[in-house]
């Protein structure tokens, strides 16, 4: 599929159209389909972050952009957002019981383990979450995998 | 999302369809957090239905869970399955909770 992007209102109402886009570039990709689950996880968490703490005083706008092929599909979060490295975000307990368990901090968590590879970088006063998924996936990110 | 309640003899079961995202959780929540209100305290959460979970969804979870352990009330599940499975598992809920196979299984449990 060539790369294509769109660009919304950094709010949760454009959830669904922002995962409706991803969901059509998945499609455009053999493979993709069956990590759908992953990838929707994934942006869903990455998009909510951007919604929730990039523009703390006004408005701003996240940008998504997909490029697959045959071996990978990458999808870019950017935002011109106040800096903040997801991926530095602290483990949560997973271990702790229900009244220890902190309710935060999943999110990144899941990130981290859903996708394939997670890069962050701060370029152009813009927050670029760099998000890669393989056909083959992580282990315990599949159900099914032989 | 959809929610279906419906009351049993000792829990009530919540029937939850479709998919609990940073949209949809907060419904979940409060419907939950109505049914305490009113008294409640042991639901079964019948997930059979959902196809999707993010942290969102997670977080609700646990808030409820929370509040219901301040009440000594239980919070159980059947149904897991497929995707939203996977991020139980991979979160920790997975030993957090009693997971059932079915709510009939479920409600036996709490005797």
């Amino acid at each position: 599929m060539p790369p294509r992007s769109v660009r919304y209102e950094a709010r949760i109402e454009n959830l669904e159209g922002i995962l409706g886009f991803v969901t059509d570039c998945a499609g455009e990709i053999p493979w993709a389909a069956r990590r759908l689950p992953d990838i929707e996880l994934v942006v869903e968490e990455a998009v909510v972050n951007v919604c929730k703490y990039a523009y703390p005083d006004q408005g701003g706008e996240v940008e998504v952009r997909c490029d697959g092929n045959d071996t990978a599909l990458s999808i870019l979060i950017a935002d011109s957002g106040v800096p903040f490295n997801v991926l530095d975000a602290e483990e949560p307990d997973l271990s702790a019981d229900i009244l220890e368990r902190q309710v935060g901090g999943l999110g990144c968590f899941l990130i981290r383990s859903m996708s394939d590879r997670a890069e962050y970088r701060r370029e152009g006063g813009r927050n670029l979450l760099d998000l890669t998924f393989l056909p083959g996936g992580k282990a315990g990110g599949e159900s099914g995998d032989a | 999302m959809d929610i279906q309640v419906r009351k049993e003899k000792n829990a009530t079961i919540v029937a939850v369809t479709g998919k609990m995202d940073a949209v949809t959780a907060p419904d979940y929540e409060q419907q939950l957090r109505r049914l305490m209100d009113e008294g409640e305290k042991t639901f079964v959460n019948d997930f059979s239905g959902l196809v999707y979970i993010s942290s969102a969804g997670l977080r609700s979870i646990l808030a409820t869970a929370k509040a219901l352990k301040t009440v000594e009330g239980r919070l159980l599940f059947s149904g897991v399955t497929g995707p939203v499975k996977d991020v139980f598992e991979i979160s920790g809920f997975g030993s957090l909770f009693q997971l059932h196979d079915s709510p009939d299984t479920a409600l036996k449990s709490v005797g």
